[in-house]
């Protein structure tokens, strides 16, 4: 099986392996303490700090190494939140169907109505602001999107014939969830699932952005960026190695997924 | 299509009632929220005297459910009310930043959704090979980025380097559409880019997974182009999941794109809703709130009734 | 002086010679930076200001909640809206002294009670009245009266009556105030007509521009009002544009799609001057960023560990890293060498380990984390600053746990609540107001719960003493008690920066505000 693993894929694994290593052991390999101030503000990289220092003049590969821990943590953890209640209830909605279907479709309805962002915004502002919490708000917010995918993948699938002849034939509705409906929603499912990993840490750049994210002087990515942000438009890089950090991780986590994706599809049966 | 017809009138009932419960969330939370827009508005500067004179004018002193029901009562007979903060009339204000922000997600959408599917097509077509690839890898790059530094990266080499186009995006009435166009070009070029990836993925995946399916088999036994089967078989079939997939993303692009109007200083209601929460200026915040659920409600309802059109065995329930 | 020089200036005079011009020359002939600069500023000057254009400001700061009421003024867009179309009684000069505008002279009674403004005859309001004492007394009564929800109610508070006599207004307080036309200065303090009792947001006033669209929280359109008292305002139009993000700022002054930008982040200033159109402007205020403690809430009511505090933060380097320099260095009181009457030969605080370590040891402290609260809006750099304040604090044993807070909310629920956070203080134009407004026991913003009754006396003492020398014996002594007992760290003064383009001519270094104390638009033309 790990033999036909396409050179796109070993790739993507080999990244995502990368950081999560990294991610795990970020106290033995950084090379210098997280807060620590080791030099003036913006240095270039040199062999000393082979980033440059970033806009208080700590260690910028440092603070990659701790920021991808942050960034790691919060976002996997949020995402398998997201990802374990929205389809769970989606399914459910789609199988029961009737009046638990229209309850949690419409309770999914109402808390989306509201752009997710001002949402957060105002919930973080009313509880303090704890990785804990942060982990919830943003999982649970985002719920609602694997709830719809899965739901309206499902509800397809639900009518589909062989889903009919598993009713006939007295199946109970557990067993149609995890041998019908859920094999066959998979493949959208899973390619949704990478997607909603870069959100997620997106959405945490996006709370650090507007400076709701993670307590100081921890800081994730996207905190990163921020703080180095008005380097930019000097030319000054220190703000596009998390992005680029970002986007590298993004795009392995979702050539795993694909290839995921592919393989699932061919255990079905159908062509490879 | 009797039945279409009781179904839409369904569910505008149904959201009117999310509307309902939508305004009544959001008062809910704006109220608790600490701090009310008397102590917002003086800030640092607030005296005791100037604080309890000015909750007095602003109304803040009565109980927070009569201003609740003093609200709705208004919203009925179409009255958004004024402004606590600084006594404007919310509907004409929210009316020119609805136009705007209408615009921009016009723009973004008109180049996006086609691109999206068209990219999502190619890439079924040309499964596993280079332009699969080549167009996963831009889609995934270019939605991976935050936002904030598409906008600074451009704003920096076509606004300040080249000169090309202005970093401020402010449009107003006396503008023509096409300096209007001219303006947006910026952001709308970032929305394009964070809503492509997203759409294009789902085209893709749910094709390809109907790809597997026995008819499509026979299709293609039948001697018919890879495209003639995608166009004719397959995504008829994946209407429903791309059309949700599109509505969330055009909802995204009317109500998520604070960001995009921070860089590029762009006078939406996305700016306008967060300044009315951080000063606590309840009635505009309904407003925003209400506009804003409006609009996801009906593009899903829009959403739901696609879907169900395209699959028949919905579309004739038992 | 050289003759070139001297030719040079001429030149400059007649139009004929750039600023970078003119100072690249200079440089050439070994002129220094500071002086070149003001050479070129008086030789402009004498030029005489030009007429014409449309002036643009990107500025930091506006909300789409603003209103053009000045008693509702609280950041620097509706601010600079104020001063577009509407004046005040007086303005302090750059110096330090009082200014007569709409007021024409300002006389104060022996005993410093009684203080009678003449006022400037034949001056017009956008809506074509001409001002009267009138409109001042109810300009003022609105800003004092008892449902005034003006930011300048905390400073009318000592005013016992006011009254409107022909040409003359005049005002009497309860106890003497030497200072009484500094504040009066006050930017909310705009004269409207009627004193804006029926409609005080309509921006009607008697300034150089009159309003000619409003868009809160994303411009504010002006043109030129030709009757107009004074010989400022010389541009056809002058647009406010709210620009809130710090690079979206930066990149719009950049690239010439407005003229000057204010708050300028220290970090990109020098990046920012490189640019060849663009000159940033520095001046240095009375702005300081601190960190404050409830003197009254434990573990800070011991001046033990206060002190260990004061000793433990390393002012050089946040001067160093927060401000780059653009600021200079705090000595745990409000008041710098800006201010009149400043005794500068108080003793500069240093950053001392071992002395901080062994207040700490004094202090008792059982070693439990000391929460600092900071928000990114407490001031540029706040949570930089904190986590500096953190590591120094670490290396004398002191164990500090920064607590981020949002922004919003932070001045209501923060600020003035909690006991130890990050702040800022903008200063004020005399010490007597700056005490007076957070320093005195009574004061509604005492955030440091100083509360000292010796130094409640020394205060209202010095109020009334009219010697200058006397007084600033006094401010002296009060400067002591407040950096050796009091619960404000301050650890450095900021600069204004601007970034102005090289197109506007007539530029005055002001320390009293930012852009010139907001005059940019009125008191600049392009060259």
């Amino acid at each position: 099986m790990m033999k036909n693993i396409p050179i796109s894929a070993a790739i993507g694994l080999f990244f995502t392996v990368l950081y999560f290593v990294v991610a795990f052991a970020a106290p033995l390999i950084a090379p210098y303490g997280m807060a620590e101030v080791v030099g003036d503000v913006w240095e270039p990289s040199s062999a000393e700090h082979l980033l440059g220092t970033d806009n208080i003049g700590r260690d910028l590969l440092t603070r990659m190494i701790y920021g991808g821990r942050t960034t790691i943590f919060i976002a996997a953890a949020a995402t398998i939140l997201s990802f374990v209640t929205g389809t769970s209830l989606g399914l459910l909605a789609a199988v029961l169907g009737g009046w638990a279907d229209q309850v949690l479709s419409r309770t999914v309805d109402l808390i989306m109505s509201i752009p997710t962002l001002i949402l957060s915004l105002v919930i973080l502002a009313i509880v303090p602001v704890t990785i804990p919490i942060l982990i919830l708000v943003m999982g649970l917010l985002d719920a609602t999107r694997p709830y719809r995918l899965s739901r309206s993948v499902a509800v397809d699938i639900n009518v589909m014939d062989y889903v009919e002849a598993a009713k006939l034939r007295g199946e109970g509705r557990v067993w149609i969830i995890f041998r019908e409906i859920l094999p066959n929603a998979l493949s959208p499912l899973v390619a949704e699932l990478g997607l909603r990993f870069i959100f997620m840490v997106l959405f945490i750049s996006t709370l650090s952005f507007l400076g709701l994210g993670v307590q100081p002087p921890l800081a994730d990515w996207g905190g990163i960026v921020k703080e180095n942000k008005d380097g930019i438009v000097y030319g000054i890089g220190a703000a596009l190695y998390p992005a680029v950090a970002i986007a590298t991780l993004a795009i392995s986590v979702n050539l795993v997924a694909d290839w995921v994706l592919n393989r699932t599809t061919s255990l079905k049966g159908g062509r490879g | 299509m009797h039945p279409i017809i009781k179904l839409v009138s369904q569910r505008l009932a149904l959201g009117l009632l999310l509307l309902f419960g939508a305004s009544a969330l959001i008062f809910g939370l704006t109220e608790a929220l600490p701090g009310d827009a008397a102590q917002a508005v003086l800030g640092q500067s607030a005296t005791p005297e100037a604080l309890a004179n000015l909750r007095e004018e602003m109304g803040l002193n009565r109980p927070a459910l009569t201003r609740y029901f003093e609200w709705l009562g208004g919203i009925v007979q179409g009255d958004l009310g004024q402004s606590l903060t600084n006594k404007l009339d919310i509907a004409e204000s929210i009316g020119k930043r609805l136009g705007n922000t209408l615009f921009l997600a016009s723009v973004a959408a008109v180049v996006s959704v086609p691109l999206a599917i068209f990219l999502g097509l190619l890439a079924v077509q040309y499964r596993n090979r280079w332009p699969d690839k080549l167009i996963s890898a831009i889609t995934l790059t270019t939605v991976s980025i935050p936002e904030f530094l598409i906008g600074y990266v451009l704003v920096y080499f076509i606004s300040v380097k080249l000169g090309w186009f202005s970093s401020l995006a402010m449009i107003n009435d006396t503008m023509s559409f096409g300096q209007k166009l001219y303006a947006v070009a910026l952001p709308a070029f970032v929305l394009t880019l964070v809503v492509l990836a997203q759409m294009m993925r789902m085209t893709r995946a749910a094709i390809l997974n109907l790809m597997q399916s026995a008819y499509i088999e026979t299709a293609e036994l039948k001697g018919l182009t890879t495209f003639q089967v995608i166009a004719r078989h397959a995504f008829p079939n994946a209407i429903s999941p791309i059309v949700n997939v599109v509505m969330l993303n055009l909802a995204y692009l009317v109500v998520g794109v604070v960001v995009v109007e921070v860089v590029f200083v762009y006078p939406g209601m996305g700016q306008y809703l967060v300044d009315s929460v951080t000063k606590r200026d309840v009635p505009v915040v309904l407003a925003c709130g209400v506009v804003f659920a409006a609009v996801y409600i009906g593009l899903n309802m829009v959403a739901d009734i696609v879907s169900i059109l395209a699959n028949p065995r919905l579309r004739h329930p038992k | 002086m050289n003759e070139q020089l001297t030719h040079m200036t001429k030149e400059v005079t007649a139009g004929k010679l750039t600023r970078r011009e003119f100072m690249g020359k200079a440089a050439a002939l070994g002129v220094s930076a500071a002086l070149a600069s003001t050479m070129f500023a008086d030789a402009a000057r004498a030029a005489g200001p030009k007429k014409g254009g449309d002036f643009k400001m990107g500025m930091s700061s506006g909300e789409s909640t603003n209103s053009l009421d000045p008693a509702s003024y609280a950041s620097p867009v509706p601010a600079m809206n104020g001063r577009l179309f509407g004046d005040t009684l007086v303005e302090v000069t750059p110096d330090g002294s009082i200014e007569p505008r709409l007021a024409e002279s300002v006389e104060g009674s022996a005993d410093a009670k009684v203080w009678t403004f003449k006022l400037r005859p034949g001056v017009e309001f956008h809506n074509g009245k001409t001002m009267t004492s009138e409109d001042v007394l109810k300009t003022m009564e609105r800003h004092s009266n008892e449902d005034s929800k003006s930011g300048a109610l905390g400073i009318m508070k000592g005013i016992e009556s006011m009254k409107a006599d022909g040409e003359y207004f005049q005002v009497t307080l309860a106890e003497a105030n030497a200072d009484l036309p500094y504040l009066m200065s006050d930017y909310h303090l705009i004269v409207q007509p009627d004193g804006g009792m029926e409609n005080p947001g309509d921006g009607v006033g008697t300034g150089p521009y009159k309003l000619e669209t409003n868009e809160p929280g994303v411009r504010h359109l002006f043109s030129k009002f030709e009757n107009h008292w004074s010989d400022e305002g010389h541009y056809d139009s002058v647009e406010n544009i709210v620009i809130n993000d710090a690079t979206a700022r930066m990149a719009a002054l950049q690239s010439g799609q407005v003229h000057m930008a204010n708050r300028v982040e220290p970090k990109v200033a020098d990046l920012l001057g490189r640019a060849p159109n663009l000159t940033v402007e520095s001046t240095p205020g009375r702005g300081h960023y601190v960190f404050i403690m409830h003197c009254d809430t434990a573990p800070f009511d011991s001046n033990e560990l206060r002190m260990a505090l004061k000793y433990a933060i390393n002012r050089e380097e946040m001067v160093d890293k927060i401000l780059r320099g653009y600021g200079s260095l705090g000595n745990d009181m409000p008041i710098n060498v800006s201010y009149p009457l400043f005794d500068t030969s108080i003793p500069q605080r240093e950053f001392d380990l071992e002395k901080a370590k062994e207040h700490y040891q004094k202090s008792g402290h059982d070693g439990s984390p000391i929460i600092l609260r900071t928000a990114d809006g407490a001031f540029p750099g706040a949570v930089d600053a904190a986590a500096l304040f953190q590591q120094s604090a670490a290396q004398a044993g002191i164990p500090l746990e920064i607590k981020r807070e949002p922004n919003d909310g932070y001045w209501s629920e923060v600020w003035n609540v909690q006991p130890f956070c990050a702040s800022y203080w903008s200063g004020r134009p005399v010490q007597d107001q700056m005490y007076g407004t957070a320093y005195l026991s009574t004061a509604d913003w005492n955030d440091t719960r100083f509360k000292v009754e010796e130094f409640d006396a020394l205060l209202l003492q010095a109020r009334a003493e009219l010697d200058p020398e006397k007084r600033k014996e006094l401010y002296s002594k009060m400067g002591y008690m407040v950096r050796d007992t009091g619960g404000l760290i301050c650890p450095m003064f900021n600069d204004f920066i601007d970034g102005i383009s090289t197109q506007v001519a007539g530029w005055v270094t002001d320390p009293n505000g930012e852009l010139m104390n907001q005059y940019i638009a009125r008191k600049t033309w392009f060259a």
